[in-house]
């Protein structure tokens, strides 16, 4: 394994302490139990979106928290779900009275401590559970499809609406609607390695790539050898069209996120043959997002995510954003 | 049951628990991914590291600190879970004006069925619930049947073996092992051992007091 590390134990608390200081007039990061705020506290009256996840998937979820986007975020361990005491945390800090929203990955795990974290919660809150992997329908880790890349999405669609006054249950809503208006499809050409393990997560072959895999490299649809790019690409939007169905003329955002290790250069290759197919296909991109958003840890690989957009959605994903991954309009 | 029955059977588990560690993290490593054993061994260590704050609380405080614990000390699923555990035997009615035995089996089966709830898991996935609810059923059908205390943990130990060993031919549906699919098959399962050892130990360190 070879890594910027110090020590496995202090992996994450000086990562987190990296983050704060080189992001200091937007996020704070507090410790035990860790969470991180938004620099400002948060306005009366607005509602607090809070997410979490394990570490190794920066800069979600704390790259994120910021001005349009979320009020907080709670790193658990690297893969690891954060645990209620975090969530209790952070709600207790930016909850202004108008209720906390939690935005969740379907993980076992955080399910399980989100919903934790509100059954012992005192104030309003509700919850949005992401479920935008196409790849599986009934995979072993969780319950039904995984949350992933689709979460980014939802968290500045619905950062947007709550930073313009709406209520708990609106962003509820629209947290919803997002979701459902969205599909995502990876696919990983190398494993990765959590820090406390030592070892990668899974062995994959030289010449193979894991289809429709997780954020944590849990496996997908199957295990393929390499193929050109416009085919991986055409692969992974026809399993999620099927999925999503939009409409010929219809407008959608195109994401298309890195794991980690693969460079900017690819990833930008893959939204033109992206393009191409969905060009042929009269879907109409609208909006677009190219980037590393949703990692897994130095994971070689790609997913997209496509996001069908109404004038709603539209508005809200245009809308100004301070975070320190996404910054527009300010 | 009280305060101090709890911090002792937790240091009876922990001798026992260290005694099968290199047992478990062997079967872990097998069809998981070998921190078992390791969150099993900090979670015991954190309850009994509670000792001096919680000897001379109600019994009902002393679970829930047991289960802000081992939420937040072991993390992920597996703290989630004990916790779940710990929290809902906290809530049993009148637990502070005592426990006997029928009521700390009403409490502990009311924790397993919210293990249940929150894990989404049944007998048969090849987890730690194919022991946990078929002792629950054991110790409320002896207490329904008005059976001996003695006779009911004798048969709730039998059980807890029976489950543990069941796990071995079952294909993994929930939790990490269900990747492996056939490949599962032929292995117990880590974290019915290790519950089977703890009902074992507490079971009979009742049957012997």
């Amino acid at each position: 394994m070879k890594k910027f590390m110090n020590s496995a134990d202090d992996f994450l608390k000086e990562s987190l302490q990296g983050f704060g200081a080189a992001h200091q007039g937007i996020v704070n990061c507090h410790y035990d139990p860790n969470f991180i705020t938004r620099a400002t506290p948060t306005k009366e009256g607005k509602v607090a979106l809070i997410s979490g996840g394990g570490s190794g998937h920066e800069p979600m979820h704390g790259g994120l928290v910021g001005y349009g986007m979320l009020d907080a975020a709670c790193p658990g361990f690297v893969f690891s779900s954060p645990t209620p005491d975090q969530m209790l945390a952070a709600a207790e800090k930016v909850d202004s009275g108008a209720g906390v929203l939690f935005i969740v990955k379907n993980y076992s795990g955080d399910v399980m401590n989100f919903q934790m974290a509100a059954e012992m919660m005192q104030g309003p809150n509700e919850s949005v559970l992401t479920n935008d992997d196409v790849a599986v329908e009934d995979s072993s880790f969780t319950t039904g499809r995984r949350g992933v890349a689709a979460t980014v999405v939802v968290e500045k669609i619905v950062g947007s609406l709550a930073e313009h006054g709406g209520s708990l249950q609106e962003c509820k809503a629209l947290g919803d609607k997002v979701n459902k208006n969205s599909g995502s499809m990876g696919v990983a050409f190398s494993s990765c390695t959590v820090p406390a393990a030592g070892k990668p997560n899974f062995d994959i072959g030289d010449d193979e790539m894991e289809f429709g895999v997780g954020i944590h490299g849990e496996p997908g649809r199957r295990r393929d050898k390499m193929k050109s790019a416009q085919e991986i690409t055409n692969e992974l939007l026809e399993a999620i069209n099927e999925d999503l169905k939009p409409e010929t003329n219809e407008e959608i955002l195109l994401f298309v996120n890195g794991m980690g290790g693969t460079p900017l250069t690819e990833l930008y290759l893959i939204y033109d043959n992206a393009k191409n197919m969905l060009d042929k296909k009269n879907i109409k991109i609208s909006r677009s997002l190219v980037g590393n958003y949703c990692t897994s840890l130095e994971m070689q690989g790609a997913s997209i995510t496509l996001t069908k957009l109404d004038e709603e959605l539209l508005k809200h994903w245009d809308s100004s954003v301070h975070t320190a991954a996404m910054r527009w309009g300010v | 049951m009280s305060v101090n029955f709890l911090i002792h059977r937790a240091k009876e588990i922990q001798a026992v628990i260290d005694a099968n560690a290199s047992e478990i993290e062997k079967l872990d490593q097998e069809i998981g991914d070998g921190d078992h054993i390791f969150n099993v061994q900090r979670g015991i260590k954190l309850v009994i590291e509670l000792e001096a704050v919680i000897k001379d609380l109600p019994i009902s405080k002393a679970l829930n600190q047991i289960a802000m614990k081992v939420l937040s000390g072991i993390g992920g699923s597996s703290g989630a879970l004990f916790g779940t555990l710990f929290m809902t035997m906290a809530k049993g009615k009148d637990i502070d004006n005592g426990v006997d035995y029928k009521k700390a089996i009403e409490i502990f089966a009311d924790g397993v069925e919210a293990v249940k709830q929150r894990g989404k898991a049944d007998v048969g996935e090849k987890t730690m619930m194919d022991v946990l609810i078929p002792v629950s059923n054991c110790l409320k059908k002896g207490v329904e049947d008005n059976k001996d205390v003695k006779e009911i943990l004798n048969e709730a130990i039998e059980v807890a073996e029976k489950g543990m060993f069941s796990t071995k031919d079952l294909l993994a549906t929930k939790g990490r092992a269900s990747f492996l699919g056939e490949r599962a098959k032929g292995h117990i399962d880590p974290g019915a051992r290790s519950s089977q050892l703890m009902i074992k130990t507490v079971c009979e360190s009742v049957l012997n007091s």
